[in-house]
């Protein structure tokens, strides 16, 4: 594996808080089935499903950039990707469709499909990949090939992506037990802002970014 | 335009929507019964006591064509937005959808910027919910997690199977039949939803044909209008078990679930009973995994002289309660009933919900009773509560007195004279009429009525 810049590694950290901090994302959830059983321990419970989801939206996406870098140069890949992205943000400013799929009953295996779809949905995985394509394209140690595109680095998406679910798990831990516990369901009036909106731009600017890199 | 921050109207749940501020206007679906080629109205009545328009008409919007019959409406979004599952905090509470019961067609009206002057901004024609739905007669609407949620009466022939439909609450598109699977169910009405448990409700009335050339005394006496109540999965859309009062209580109507997601149960107004024309309240509730029904209340009619009723009624010497709305404030403490026979308007605690206690007592109109209004104690009262709204807060109550143009002239053949009032409630139960507050509607009839923010049957919440 490469190690890349240890930026690269606290960026994934971050995205991942970013992702987690997101009430749509998760973390409310977990807060609902905790209202509903009437028990903290339902909010942990739910956090690992809603979790393990994410993780799966991101390694997915990181696994399947790696296996296009096996038949195309790193840049296109990049151009790909920044493209999707640009697109993706676009498409959320003028047409926010609103994800439609679960309800309150929801065991483990749905909890997960769901986290899974709805971190999908808001292109959650697309928005980390400049990030790890930073990571695998990172110079090789002194004295091995430079020309040419890096091969893709199985172990370097495994731990881009558990980084990332770390970050993401923090948040929606931290966040979901502090309003269960403490600030009550009265700060989503408040503090609930539309982070769709920022989300299309942070999808937007990441394209710039994938490009630059 | 989506909000930057949730729109201020949408709570998470019914009891800090309780917490809510008062509101100060009320919009009131307005039915024109004469056939003068006028069309039916969306009127917004001041409600604010402090306002000098208080208890007046301040604005109004008509329809842009004739013979709607405009009966219910509903909210284009909530506070079912803020569900964790699909949640979509930053939609406004802004559009108005006013379907016509008659014509099937369907206005989308913006209550934005000024809510005093509310204007059309879309109509669905009738062809395009026949199309994309396979429905017609539109009645209850409510916004839900996904979308619009709307029940209709009939399929386009008129006949059954009514059913729900959605629409998008972004397009205002109607996006097509909502049943997967509708099981036995067949005769459509009212719909709600325990949003906490994956369940949606439906009651039964009668389809298209059954009910617009007014109450069919033939089908009536056969037990042939709705008795049933049908449970649903909501996300999967299937029928799960209904449940038969027994042909005996025909029209099953109005479904008010209680607020809080994680109560499983709801209560079912039932408008008659063939055996003695009592009227009755029912709780659906469910019990290990399994749905049941059971009474909880009956109304007995009111033996009166046959001379004094009109042709339908004459032959049972009796009038009918006819309990024709039902609400529940958002607490699910106090549980409000319109008799639109006898003309009395019921205030019950169902704190426990198998076993109510009758805590008021207001009349007003009445087919025998003519109830006045203490604004003008002398003059004699027609129609009788009817549409009930309930504030947020639990502290106003507002009702209006027509039924549908059909069935109205059936039991008060001289011609119903529409208002709306105000009762005003005590936190331990009892109310009484606010005696400043009396809406004469004219020469149209005032029907359902929706506060400005939201109300007691608007909203639907998920977390407890």
């Amino acid at each position: 594996m490469r190690h890349g810049a240890p930026w690269g590694w606290v960026a994934l950290f971050f995205l991942g808080a970013y992702h987690g901090i997101n009430p749509g994302m998760g973390w409310l959830f977990a807060v609902a089935l905790g209202i509903q059983e009437k028990s903290a321990q339902a909010v942990i419970r739910s956090i690992a499903p809603i979790a393990l989801g994410h993780a799966i939206a991101i390694g997915v996406v990181v696994l399947l950039a790696g296996l296009v870098q096996i038949v195309l140069p790193l840049h296109y890949v990049k151009i790909a990707v920044a493209g999707a992205l640009v697109t993706l943000g676009l498409y959320r400013i003028v047409r926010s469709r609103h994800f439609r799929w679960g309800g309150m009953q929801m065991g483990f295996r749905e909890l997960t499909i769901w986290s899974f779809l709805m971190a999908s949905a808001h292109g959650a995985g697309l928005m980390v990949l400049p990030v790890v394509l930073g990571l695998t394209s990172a110079p090789m140690p002194a004295g091995h090939d430079m020309h040419g595109s890096n091969p893709p680095d199985l172990l370097t998406g495994i731990l881009a992506t558990l980084v990332h679910t770390l970050g993401y798990l923090t948040l929606t831990a931290v966040v979901a037990l502090v309003v269960y516990q403490k600030l009550g369901l009265t700060v989503l009036r408040k503090a609930w802002f539309n982070l769709d909106l920022l989300w299309a731009v942070a999808l937007i600017a990441t394209g710039a970014f994938a490009l630059a890199i | 335009m989506a909000l930057w921050r949730p729109d201020p109207t949408f709570y998470p749940s019914p009891k800090m929507a309780m917490q809510a501020p008062a509101e100060k206007l009320a919009f009131i679906a307005l039915l024109n019964p004469n056939n003068t080629g006028k069309p039916d109205a969306l009127a917004v009545v001041d409600v604010g006591p402090e306002s000098s328009g208080y208890g007046h008409i301040v604005g109004q919007v008509d329809m842009p064509h004739p013979g709607d019959e405009l009966h219910h409406f509903g909210w284009n979004a909530c506070s079912a937005c803020l569900c964790p599952y699909a949640s979509h905090p930053h939609v406004e509470r802004r559009y108005l959808i006013v379907p016509g019961i008659r014509s099937s067609r369907i206005h989308i009206v913006d209550t934005k910027p000024d809510p005093r002057r509310p204007q059309i901004v879309k109509v669905i024609e009738p062809e395009t919910l026949a199309a994309r739905a396979g429905y017609t007669s539109p009645h209850t609407i409510h916004c839900g997690p996904e979308g619009i949620f709307a029940s209709a009466l009939g399929a386009t022939n008129g006949d059954g199977p009514g059913g729900i439909f959605v629409i998008d609450h972004d397009s205002f598109d109607v996006l097509g039949k909502w049943e997967l699977d509708r099981g036995s169910q067949y005769l459509s009405y009212d719909f709600w939803w325990h949003l906490g448990l994956d369940t949606v409700i439906t009651s039964e009335w009668g389809t298209p044909n059954m009910v617009q050339n007014g109450v069919n005394p033939e089908i009536l006496l056969k037990g042939g209008y709705g008795h049933k109540v049908h449970i649903w999965d909501l996300r999967k859309r299937r029928h799960l078990q209904e449940l038969d009062l027994g042909a005996e209580y025909q029209m099953a109507l109005e479904l008010r679930p209680a607020h809080d997601p994680t109560r499983a149960y709801g209560f079912l107004g039932v408008v008659v009973s063939l055996k003695d024309l009592s009227a009755s309240i029912w709780v659906w509730h469910r019990t290990d995994g399994d749905w049941g029904v059971k009474k909880v209340i009956e109304i007995p009619a009111e033996p009166t002289d046959p001379e004094k009723l009109p042709p339908l009624l004459q032959g049972f010497k009796a009038v009918p309660p006819l309990i024709t709305d039902i609400n529940l404030s958002l607490d699910d403490r106090f549980l409000y009933v319109s008799c639109f026979g006898t003309g009395e308007f019921l205030q019950y605690d169902v704190s426990d919900p198998f076993h109510p206690k009758k805590t008021g007592s207001v009349h007003l109109g009445g087919i025998v009773r003519r109830a006045a209004h203490p604004k003008q104690p002398k003059k004699p009262l027609n129609g009788a509560p009817q549409m009930v709204e309930v504030s947020r807060d639990g502290r106003r109550i507002y009702f209006t007195n027509s039924l549908y143009a059909p069935w109205d002239a059936q039991f008060y053949p001289e011609g119903i004279q529409s208002w709306m009032v105000k009762l005003n409630t005590h936190p331990r139960g009892g109310m009484e009429l606010d005696p400043k507050f009396f809406v004469d509607f004219g020469d149209l009839r005032g029907h359902q009525v929706h506060l400005e923010g939201g109300d007691a049957s608007s909203d639907s919440y998920c977390y407890a």
